[in-house]
């Protein structure tokens, strides 16, 4: 056995399952268990393990936010603007403050003596009060009176534009540096409501179309889709004289409690956030939020916990949404498909917010040696936006991947060959390849072949995301002395099932099953986890987890060798047993040799190490892989030419993760990100009335979500593909199967009608309109 | 401003209860409320997800449209009386073996359903599943694991039947 405590180098799996599975020797830092071997020869990982609080979900018995209930605890309601861009001018809460019921009034949109305070878009936090019930609150919100200005507003993007639009910020006001989840570039030049460009290049593009035999232009939309979580936002704030606990339905307890302390000027140690149950997030629930800190100041006024949970049209209105976007796209290239060159011009608005990019497929999806990228966000009175599941990817190939559909087209390619001429990607290369078999791509047929009025289709898609890691990540595990077992960490579970996989990987290393393992998570207390957004989740925290039951599985090690009167490097795992290497019948059961440890329990924490083959970057808590996670999409389309209704029949969706953890789960979590590309491709839309700027569809009817009548048959393949990056090898997958969906049933319904449709969603309406039979709507 | 409450009287989960409610109080929140049954949630408050899912005399109920003061005289039953007698329910337990949730704030509510549909059809095919269940949402997209529950669910009951 290699010494631990110096780096050595150790041979690992590399390379994907089934297309060149090979052995790559890298430099194993110290303190790191040694490679695991893939999933084939493994007793716990990669199998469909079930998860772990199945029961309490199916009996209710589960602990949302929404369902906590403290003693004494009082109900916090919001006042929202009504305007779409206002001045305060007076707020007067007196009788709100008289109201029986009240317990705490707060002012959000303070105005001062010489200015007023700006609200800038409908529903934006004015007051709030903490009551003693529901009815309680609302009563008292209506006795608060506000003196508005209204002010000149433009919620459109395109009228945003315009040099003439009312400006939503002045220099001085707009947000500069961070938004979206993601931080934005700094110090870009604001011209009336367009602030940019961000630019990006290589080469030279004007050299590259010079040189192309063809070239494709076209300009896209997507709209604004909303989160729709069905648990709401919600959060119990209890602030006590030795310090402030908060249940929060969040992605990330560790983030919240950080915030929390800058917010109110608290040490760590006094915060302390929990989530158990958390109804779905998808982007939304990454920070603390207007409404958190709302809660907490509630909490800390009336001496009392404080409940606050957004309703559905709050929910809507101002909890979040992925930013709408223009993009013009123009690629060029040589009759063999090479491309020359890229130009990207995108506007996006986030409303108050920025971010609204379209990511970086047109940047790193396909070889080109020339590109441009100029991305603008243009400011309207709307609510701010934030990241949401792939955020800028998602929209960025819609646009992308018809671009690539269309040029394939005009070069009398079929879209495979293009991409197989022009992507450098091995590892969709195989996705296209397993793709295709799946669908039966041999079977699709030339644009608008159909006869009849129903017209089916195929088309293809493909994707990039990359693979995140936070550093700032541990897992605790703990082996008590009758051989119970716990793991503990902050990080939580928003319905991936993180649980169930730490449990996996914590028994694989000690050789048990993964319900003999307590998981312990959602808690500040525990070691710090990471976020579960940017899918970083299972790629932060299962390294850590491996890590550290190796580490805490040596003493046992040290007493079983004793016991068996071996030596300890000899020890090894199996059925719940230690035994000596080579000689299984010398074993003695796990709990036996945790029975001579000689303290009650025995710990050890581990932290996430950098990637053994060094990141492609790192900035503070936040790094990535070298590697990018690709995926593939082909869907099925049927169209009806008369109604407009685009039917999706089938998506088959290949995706890579690294090491599969527990395909049960990430089957699970691929379906539901094509089912929200679906969704988002064909049914959803925040509409906000240009004339008052407030939303119209704010509910769960008018602004419609894929259900089951609308599910197709979803085929999922997951690659296993290894790059000796850590001590599990594993990424996330959340996202990167929510960006292809678009885009692939956007190119199978070109290939069904013989018309683009280059605006999300792809409506009936819209549908009748490209065939001529149904006005466009302006 | 809030009108007299009025005392009603129930039964839930098959014991006699009783409660003082306002007149504008639903029934999802009065569950919740007086008798920390949480497992109904309020999600659109609207009658459009099935979160809030009970049944009422039988008949599943969105608890979010409902009138607390409609329920007096009749006999509610929420998804934490599936299990009283320490087993799940056959829907239960193919919801689980199916894995047809992810965050699972949905999964009360289409337990409910799914009984209720077995109830009408023990053997549902796919339309059927699909269309019966419309108006349940899942934001995390498990639809197609909860027809296989469904149909895991419908094989178990028939088994157990036969
Ligand atoms: S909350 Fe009652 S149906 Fe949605
Ligand atoms: S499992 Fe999350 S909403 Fe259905």
């Amino acid at each position: 056995m290699a010494s631990d405590d110096k780096p050595h180098a150790e041979r690992f799996p590399f390379g994907i399952v089934g297309a060149g599975l090979g052995v790559v020797t890298r430099q194993l830092p110290p303190d790191e268990p040694p490679p695991l071997a893939p999933n084939a020869d493994l007793a716990v990982i990669g199998r469909p393990v079930p998860r772990q609080n199945g029961r309490a979900k199916v009996t209710g018995a589960t602990r949302f936010t929404v369902d906590i209930s403290l003693p004494g605890m009082l109900h916090g309601r919001i006042l929202r603007s009504p305007l779409a861009h206002a001045e305060i001018h007076g707020i007067d809460v007196t009788a709100a403050a008289r109201h029986p019921g009240t317990r705490a009034v707060l002012v959000v949109a303070r105005p001062d003596e010489l200015t007023g305070a700006t609200l800038r878009y409908v529903g934006a936090p004015v007051a709030a009060v903490a009551a003693v019930s529901m009815v309680a609150a609302a009563e008292a919100l209506r006795l608060i009176r506000v003196d508005y200005q209204s002010l000149p507003f433009v919620a459109d993007m395109d009228e945003a534009r315009n040099a003439t639009a009312p400006p939503v910020f002045d220099a001085a006001s707009a947000p500069a540096g961070y938004a979206s989840g993601f931080p934005a570039r700094l110090n870009l030049p604001l011209d009336g409501n367009v602030r940019g460009p961000a630019t990006d290049g290589r080469g030279d593009t004007a050299e590259g179309f010079a040189e192309a035999d063809l070239v494709v232009e076209g300009e896209y939309r997507t709209q604004v889709q909303t989160h729709c979580c069905l648990e709401p936002h919600a959060i119990v704030a209890d602030w006590r004289a030795d310090g402030l606990t908060v249940y929060m339905s969040t992605q990330f307890t560790a983030g919240v409690r950080h915030e929390l302390a800058e917010a109110f000027g608290l040490p760590l140690d006094r915060v302390r956030v929990i989530v158990d149950g958390m109804g779905g997030g998808f982007g939304s629930k990454s920070t603390l939020g207007s409404y958190g800190r709302i809660a907490v100041a509630l909490s800390r006024q009336a001496q009392a916990p404080v409940r606050l949970v957004l309703d559905r049209q709050e929910e809507q209105m101002d909890s979040g949404n992925r930013p709408a976007t223009w993009q013009r796209l123009r690629i060029g290239a040589k009759r063999d498909g090479s491309l020359t060159a890229i130009s990207l011009v995108s506007y996006g608005t986030a409303g108050v917010a920025l971010g609204a990019g379209v990511g970086n497929v047109a940047q790193a999806l396909y070889a080109c040696p020339n590109f441009a990228a100029a991305q603008y966000d243009v400011f309207t009175n709307a609510s701010p936006g934030c990241a949401m599941r792939a955020p800028g990817n998602a929209p960025g190939a819609f646009g992308l991947e018809q671009a690539i559909d269309e040029l394939a087209e005009r070069l009398q390619l079929d879209p495979l060959t293009l991409r197989d001429h022009i992507d450098p990607s091995p590892v969709r290369r195989e996705e296209r390849r397993i793709g295709a078999e799946r669908i039966g791509w041999r079977r699709r047929h030339a644009p608008g072949a159909d006869p009849g009025p129903i017209k089916r289709g195929m088309g293809v898609a493909q994707s990039l995301w990359g693979a995140n890691v936070q550093t700032n990540s541990a897992c605790e595990v703990r082996v008590m002395r009758d051989g119970s077992v716990e793991v503990l960490s902050s990080v939580q579970d928003i319905g991936t099932g993180i649980g169930t996989v730490l449990a996996q990987t914590v028994a694989e290393v000690l050789g048990l099953h993964s319900e003999a393992i307590t998981v312990r998570i959602g808690d500040t207390e525990f070691p710090a986890g990471p976020p579960s957004y940017g899918s970083r989740t299972t790629a932060s925290i299962t390294p850590p987890a491996r890590a550290a039951a190796w580490r805490v599985l040596r003493p046992l090690f040290r007493e079983a060798a004793l016991a068996l009167n071996a030596a300890a490097e000899d020890m090894a795992v199996r059925d719940g047993r230690i035994l000596v290497r080579g000689d299984s019948g010398r074993s003695i059961d796990f709990r036996d040799a945790a029975a001579r440890l000689r303290t009650d329990r025995i710990s050890a924490v581990a932290s996430r190490s950098d990637d053994y083959g060094g990141f492609r970057w790192r900035m503070a808590d936040a790094a990535q892989a070298r590697q990018d996670l690709g995926g593939v999409q082909f869907a099925a389309v049927a169209v009806d030419t008369e109604t407009g209704v685009i039917r999706v029949e089938r998506v088959v969706a290949v995706q890579d993760c690294g090491r599969p953890m527990n395909p049960l789960l990430i089957e699970s979590q691929v379906q539901g990100g094509v089912l929200m590309g679906l969704s988002y491709a064909l049914f959803e839309e925040r509409i906000l009335d240009r004339h008052t700027g407030r939303m119209v569809n704010p509910n769960l009817e008018q602004y419609k979500l894929a259900g089951a009548c609308d599910t197709p048959a979803i085929d999922v393949v997951v690659l296993e593909n290894y790059q000796a990056n850590s001590a599990t090898d594993a990424y996330g997958i959340a996202e990167p199967a929510n960006i292809a969906t678009a885009p692939a049933i956007a190119n199978a319904v070109y290939n069904a009608i013989g018309l683009r449709l280059r605006a999300l969603p792809m409506t009936p309406a819209a549908v009748l309109a490209a065939l001529g039979k149904f006005p466009a709507r302006s | 401003m809030s009108a007299a409450p009025r005392t009603i009287r129930f039964t839930l989960n098959g014991r006699t209860v009783a409660a003082e409610v306002a007149p504008q109080e639903s029934l999802v929140t009065m569950l919740r409320d007086r008798f920390a049954l949480y497992g109904a949630r309020e999600s659109c408050g609207q009658g459009l997800c099935g979160c809030c899912t009970v049944l009422v005399d039988g008949r599943a109920v969105s608890s979010c449209l409902a009138l607390a003061a409609l329920v007096d005289g009749r006999a509610v039953t929420t998804i934490e009386h599936l299990d009283a007698d320490g087993t799940l329910d056959p829907v239960q337990q193919a919801f689980i073996e199916a894995g047809a949730f992810q965050c699972g704030f949905c999964t009360p509510g289409f337990v409910l359903m799914t009984r209720q549909l077995l109830e009408q059809h023990p053997d549902p095919g796919d339309d059927d599943i699909r269309h019966y269940l419309a108006g349940n949402l899942c934001r995390c997209g498990a639809y197609p694991e909860i027809v296989q529950a469904v149909k895991l669910a419908a094989a178990k009951r028939r088994g157990a039947a036969g």
